[in-house]
């Protein structure tokens, strides 16, 4: 047993962090909330291998484990990159252009009525999972109507009235697993939003003086922190191990591993979020702090492939078999 | 990363499972009058007896101290099999096991060594802590019991408080101030202090649990030699902390695994709970607290991994080990509201749940307090994280 990041791994995580550093800035960032996906940079994302990362080499992958893509989506959202990451990276190698990044793939899981699908004014094709099958359908067939506001500014909404049926791309047991992978890739983004979160309160509660000190040494706002990165740590242990148990180096079923790691990261992400808003104070409330796109996103992200109390309920089902 | 086991460790872990399928039918139940200390040290140091004979005790210490010498990742199987099996726990051995030997391995002087390190690992010294006062508690270094020079001995006169099982004790690493003007870090030194010395007085405290192993202790001139000083004068204090270099991210292993068996076995009590309509299962909030709870003790048994990992290679934990503590027991409480919740007027009695369970849950409920704050409450592991793992200033 080694449960540390490998070398490989290591500068893997330094790789992405550096790129997102270089291509996705805050400012390049914000600016997608008004102008949309740039669909260079998806390409850029494409091109370092982000979606292709897990598809098999002979298939023109880069051929590596699903660990090593929880180290990526790490960094994804620790610079809250907006665009649907998780669904471009599931559809490579079963939709065409998905792992070039050419063509914008979202997703949604199958429910009656009308619903509010993410992205899809940014997307050329949107996948519905549900119990029989993954199904695709053109964005353009969707007459979706975009939201003003929706919650997230870097993730637009539309209402659709209906999701049509769309064609098969994928039955049962691919479902499952898109369900499986896709629950994992979201709780290493949402872990990284937690550390964003993190980081931001604390070197905020470095420098922001009052009473004649940092706020930081005041052990109401360093508790508060301390909880922050707790909670991280816990969290990071659990989607690590969710990660390794996918790609089969673990001991227990993957998909408890991976209700594990979605249950708490929903958990995390939005109370780090929360936390940072308030250890920023009335600036927390401000759109101009970053504070709450992390907030958002941890929102938004709670309900992509299972929410905290939907995989609550499969560990307690678990409990008394 | 890889979380199998290799094929080595899983050696191991077959040899031992074997090892306690042969012993543990043969080793009595607990004795049942928990505040019989007597019985208590004869109990768990006869399980240390037989961990010696069979090459298991000092799991983790160095094999040139009589120790298996084994990797980190060896004692968390250890520690795992031994708890799944239901073997009996460190108990009176504890501060000898894995703080004053620890601490003699590190620091102490040859003879030192070979007087005290073996009797532990043969179950046949038990050591206590003499390390809070009334006086310091999370602020230990203040500590105000006096070590008076007085040629070959220290004269030491002060009281000592959370010393458990020190009423059945041979030996105490005892910390002492002997420069009452020197800065208060600076001034300490640590002895070995045996127990049977004149001036040594023992008061059992109760706990709110109702068991008798907490005491304090009275030292009124007790005259401990100087060959008992374990490294320098005035120097007790990193002494002291040293021992930390020796946490592996064990702590608390048994620990998790039983709060697993414990989490299980409250689903299966919810099932049985009858409410007004239903059972406490056909909550939902109960059902999802109880995945919840689940969720938390399979990420820190995945933390707990990543820190014996992170001992293996570089040999320490650091402040992962407070950040572990602060998770721990902040879901051991909720565990113990969720069990309050669901057991409802069948928790009114320790020891009585209405035929619902084997377990005793009301008494885990009241024995969870001390969770959050034995070994460092979690206001200090807040501190400690803050400061030593985020850099924020200090508040001093």
């Amino acid at each position: 047993m080694d449960f540390e990041l490998s070398e490989d791994q290591e500068a893997l995580a330094e790789g992405v962090a550096a790129l997102c550093e270089g291509r996705f800035d805050i400012d390049t960032v914000r600016a997608m909330g008004e102008t949309g996906l740039d669909p260079g940079r998806w390409r850029e994302l494409a091109n370092t291998g982000v979606f292709s990362l897990c598809v098999p080499e002979s298939e023109g992958g880069v051929g590596l484990g699903w660990a090593e893509a929880v180290v990526v989506f790490e960094q994804l959202g620790r610079f809250i990159v907006p665009g649907p990451l998780v669904a471009n990276t599931l559809a490579a190698g079963r939709l065409d252009g998905a792992a070039s990044g050419t063509v914008v793939v979202g997703a949604i899981e199958r429910r009656d009525g009308p619903v509010l699908v993410e992205h899809l004014s940014w997307i050329d094709v949107l996948v519905i999972s549900d119990a029989d099958g993954l199904w695709s359908v053109g964005a353009g067939e969707l007459r979706g109507a975009p939201a003003a506001q929706p919650l997230d500014p870097l993730t637009p909404v539309s209402r659709v009235e209906s999701l049509p049926q769309g064609a098969r791309i994928g039955g049962a047991a691919d479902a499952a697993r898109w369900r499986l992978r896709g629950a994992l890739l979201t709780s290493a983004l949402q872990l990284g939003i937690a550390i964003g979160a993190t980081d931001l309160a604390v070197s905020y509660a470095k420098e922001r003086e009052q009473f004649g000190r940092p706020i930081g040494a005041f052990q109401a706002v360093k508790h508060r922190c301390a909880d922050m990165i707790t909670r991280v740590e816990v969290l990071r242990a659990a989607v690590y191990a969710a990660g390794v148990t996918v790609d089969g180096f673990g001991v227990d079923a993957p998909e408890r591993a991976v209700s594990v790691a979605k249950l708490l990261a929903s958990h995390a992400a939005a109370a780090c979020g929360k936390d940072c808003v308030q250890v920023h104070g009335g600036m927390g409330y401000t759109w101009e702090i970053d504070a709450h796109l992390y907030l958002k996103r941890a929102w938004v992200l709670d309900h992509a492939f299972g929410d905290g109390d939907e995989h609550a309920e499969e560990l307690a089902a678990g409990l008394v078999q | 990363m890889d979380l199998r086991y290799t094929e080595q460790e899983g050696h191991f872990r077959d040899e031992l499972r074997a090892w306690l399928g042969d012993v543990l039918p043969n080793v009595p139940p607990v004795p049942s009058d928990h505040t019989d200390l007597k019985a208590r040290r004869a109990y768990d140091t006869d399980w240390q007896r037989l961990l010696y004979e069979a090459g298991y005790a000092g799991i983790h210490w160095p094999a040139e101290f009589g120790g298996r010498g084994s990797t980190p990742t060896e004692h968390l199987i250890f520690l795992e099999e031994t708890e799944r099996a239901g073997a009996p726990y460190v108990g009176v051995n504890f501060v000898g096991q894995l703080h004053a030997g620890p601490t003699l391995i590190a620091e102490a002087n040859d003879e030192q060594r070979a007087a005290h390190l073996a009797p532990i690992l043969r179950g046949e010294h038990v050591w206590c802590q003499g390390f809070s006062e009334p006086g310091s508690g999370s602020d230990l270094a203040s500590l105000s019991t006096r070590a008076i020079d007085d040629g070959e001995d220290y004269v030491v006169t002060g009281q000592k408080i959370w010393t458990s099982f020190a009423q059945v004790a041979d030996y105490c690493e005892l910390i002492v101030r002997t420069d009452p003007d020197a800065p208060k870090h600076r001034g300490i030194t640590w002895l070995i202090m045996p127990m049977d010395l004149p001036g040594i007085e023992i008061r059992p405290i109760d706990t709110a649990l109702g068991s008798g192993e907490f005491a304090e202790m009275f030292l009124d001139e007790v005259r401990i030699p100087k060959a008992n000083r374990v490294g320098a004068e005035n120097d007790g204090w990193r002494v002291t902390m040293v021992t930390f270099a020796f946490e592996r991210g064990t702590a608390f292993i048994s620990e998790i695994i039983s709060s697993q068996r414990l989490l299980a076995d409250l689903a299966q009590v919810a099932r049985k709970v009858t409410r007004r309509s239903g059972t406490a299962w056909d909550d939902m909030g109960i059902r999802r607290e109880l995945g919840r709870l689940d969720a938390e003790l399979d990420a820190l048994w995945s933390l707990t991994k990543r820190n014996v990992s992170q001992a293996q290679r570089t040999g320490m934990v650091g402040p992962g080990g407070s950040v572990f503590k602060l998770a721990y027991s902040d879901v051991r409480t909720r565990m113990a509201d969720l069990a309050e919740r669901v057991l409802s007027r069948a928790g009114l009695a320790i020891g009585e749940t209405l035929d619902l369970s084997e377990l005793d849950h009301v008494g885990q409920r009241i024995y969870t307090l001390t969770l959050t704050i034995a070994a460092g409450t979690s206001e200090i592991q807040r501190n400690i994280v803050g400061e030593r793992l985020l850099g924020l200033p200090k508040d001093r």
